[in-house]
């Protein structure tokens, strides 16, 4: 039996049968970890004391059969910008390498409380700035299906430890289609929930508008369970929803027909790689056998996505990250320090990478006198736009099906040079997020042997409608059964 | 029309957001900063007399609280990440220089 490529569902009626400990299990992970990890580099920390802690308490509640949940005693990963208290948290960034919080996040709590074992922290971009993991600080993430080329970003580690079998499930971060690109490029269900479904708190903020915290799976099952336990009300985070969060896995099952798929047209247009438009085109067939209404759709400002995003995201981010300045925590620079200032200049210069350092700069030129309005302001009313284009497409359709990315995951090296072009592979999933919509990203085939990932984009709070049509696709599809050979 | 951003107004925003700068990196930046900007550019196409900025995102409504007492981390905890204290501060150099 392979223990690593279990889904929850799998190793949680192991555990509860007492077929296998958690303990087991983790070491399992554990071992794995340290055989495949150095090809992949997936993680940035292994806490391996803390794993196997949280494995024997796991044990200790199945075998009182107390408060036993579907996470307990499953291993998880967690992207590398949410708080772990006494675990290093660094966002793949030098300025805090050494930074351990005094603090949980909301998440890690709930999972904690579920009874879940945190393996370890996964390789991002530093601060979630890139869609190839390659401006972490510390080192590039191979993709499990060809090590010569990039897991996506920014949770690659995330994406490429679940491929890799190196976690029964993860958590990443969504800002403008961190998990759902990575999911894409390494054959992985992940999904960013509504905007405010997550608490925030603990997540060390990117673009506090945008941000959405996202569990990835092997399946959209296991997506949902995970979800049921870490959404919800959050009196630390003031933008989350007080709604009730649905028992999402108990109607997972409910049937599709004649639900109404739409197809917005701006998505499928030229420059889309032959193999992930065959892909597609493939999908849009299977979701008509399940009985769903196909019906092509407009979301005419689909190529203002891109800008409206990254404008957006330099301006928060430049105030979101103005706390990293050398003084209260993290890495300082105060050697020959004339004043304050002076260590401020120094620590972020020496802190922060080239692609932090052009979007905070960016970010305070969209904020500038005499370049507020035709940047940030318009950026701001486009956005208005945009959530219009949602909007209107959802009062005809229920859901959309749109790719991830218009190619599968490019050569390491590749897109470093032009920050341009790096930004352009994210034009199919950056919509969303200013939008604050949900969208399931799940496996879609392949192409020349490289995963193709497609996404399911819902109304507000209508995560349930995703995952239904995620399982009845993956009830008669295998791709998301389908492992690299490593 | 194609947007130049120069050496100087690098430095500029490079001190806006206190990041120190050398000349070859602000030189680098221009370049890539005037092609990025130049590309966002797109949005003057877009139409939007009368329409309203966005605001927020889920049509949130204020949200309030009890003011009441938590229990809130201790100085010593606090104090753990901070790369100077000093009898239970934060140690920074001078702030108001005498200049």
């Amino acid at each position: 039996m392979q223990l690593t490529t279990l889904t929850i569902r799998e190793a949680h009626e192991l555990l509860t049968t007492k077929k296998i400990s958690s303990v087991e299990l983790t070491q399992a992970m554990l071992q794995r970890i340290r055989e495949i990890d150095p090809k992949i580099k997936s993680y940035v920390t292994v806490s391996e004391e803390l794993a196997l802690e949280q494995a024997r308490k796991a044990d200790e509640r199945i075998a009182k059969g107390e408060n036993v949940t579907p996470l307990t005693g499953i291993p998880f990963s967690m992207k590398d910008c949410i708080s772990t208290r006494g675990v290093r948290t660094t966002c793949s960034s030098k300025i805090l390498e050494n930074y351990v919080p005094q603090y949980n996040a909301t998440v890690t709590n709930k999972l904690a409380e579920a009874g879940a074992v945190l393996l370890g922290k996964t390789n991002m971009d530093e601060f979630g700035m890139g869609s190839s993991c390659e401006n972490s600080a510390f080192f590039n993430t191979h993709n499990p299906w060809d090590l010569d080329r990039v897991p996506g970003g920014s949770s690659g580690g995330s994406a490429a430890a679940m491929s890799a079998g190196l976690a029964t499930f993860t958590i990443g971060e969504d800002t403008g289609g961190s998990v759902r690109m990575p999911a894409g490029f390494c054959n992985v269900t992940g999904i960013k929930p509504t905007y405010g479904r997550v608490s925030r708190y603990g997540l060390i903020a990117l673009v506090s508008s945008f941000d959405s915290i996202g569990p990835m799976s092997r399946d959209a099952y296991d997506c949902a369970t995970v979800l049921e336990h870490i959404a919800g009300h959050d009196p630390h985070d003031s933008t989350t929803y007080n709604s009730p969060v649905p028992n999402y896995t108990k109607h997972i099952n409910k049937p599709v027909q004649g639900m109404k798929l739409g197809i917005p047209k701006e998505y499928f247009v030229a420059g889309m790689e032959a193999g992930v438009e065959s892909a597609l085109q493939e999908a849009i067939r299977q979701f008509e056998k399940l009985g769903m209404e196909i019906h092509e759709v407009s979301l005419p400002h689909t190529k203002y996505g891109l800008p409206v995003y990254y404008l957006l995201l330099f301006a928060e981010a430049s105030a979101n990250l103005a706390r990293m300045d050398g003084t209260r925590f993290g890495l300082s620079v105060s050697e020959n320090a004339k004043d304050v200032i002076d260590i401020y200049l120094k620590t972020r210069h020496e802190g922060f990478g080239d692609e932090v350092k052009r979007r905070i700069m960016l970010g305070a030129y969209a904020l500038s006198a005499g370049y507020y309005d035709a940047y940030y302001l318009k950026a701001q009313k486009v956005r208005t736009l945009l959530r219009r284009d949602f909007e209107s497409a959802f009062s005809k359709v229920d859901l959309l099906l749109a790719p991830t990315c218009p190619t599968t995951a490019f050569k390491l090296g590749e897109k470093t040079s032009d920050p341009l072009e790096m930004y352009l592979s994210d034009i199919y999933v950056v919509a969303t997020n200013p939008a604050g919509v949900p969208a399931l990203a799940l496996p879609a085939g392949f192409s020349n042997n490289m995963p193709v990932g497609m996404q399911l984009i819902g109304k507000h709070l209508d995560e349930q409608t995703l995952f239904q049509v995620a399982h009845a696709y993956q009830q008669v599809t295998d791709w998301h059964k389908q492992f690299p050979n490593i | 029309m194609s947007t130049t951003i120069d050496t100087k107004t690098v430095k500029h925003v490079a001190f806006l957001v206190r990041l120190g700068i050398s000349e070859g990196e602000a030189q680098k930046f221009s370049g890539q900063f005037s092609s990025i900007i130049d590309y966002f550019n797109m949005l003057n196409e877009v139409d939007t007399e009368n329409v309203p900025p966005a605001s927020d995102i889920a049509n949130a409504e204020n949200v309030l609280r009890e003011d009441a007492v938590q229990p809130s981390m201790s100085r010593e905890e606090f104090l753990k990440n901070a790369p100077q204290s000093e009898r239970g501060y934060v140690k920074v150099p001078t702030v108001l220089g005498d200049e």
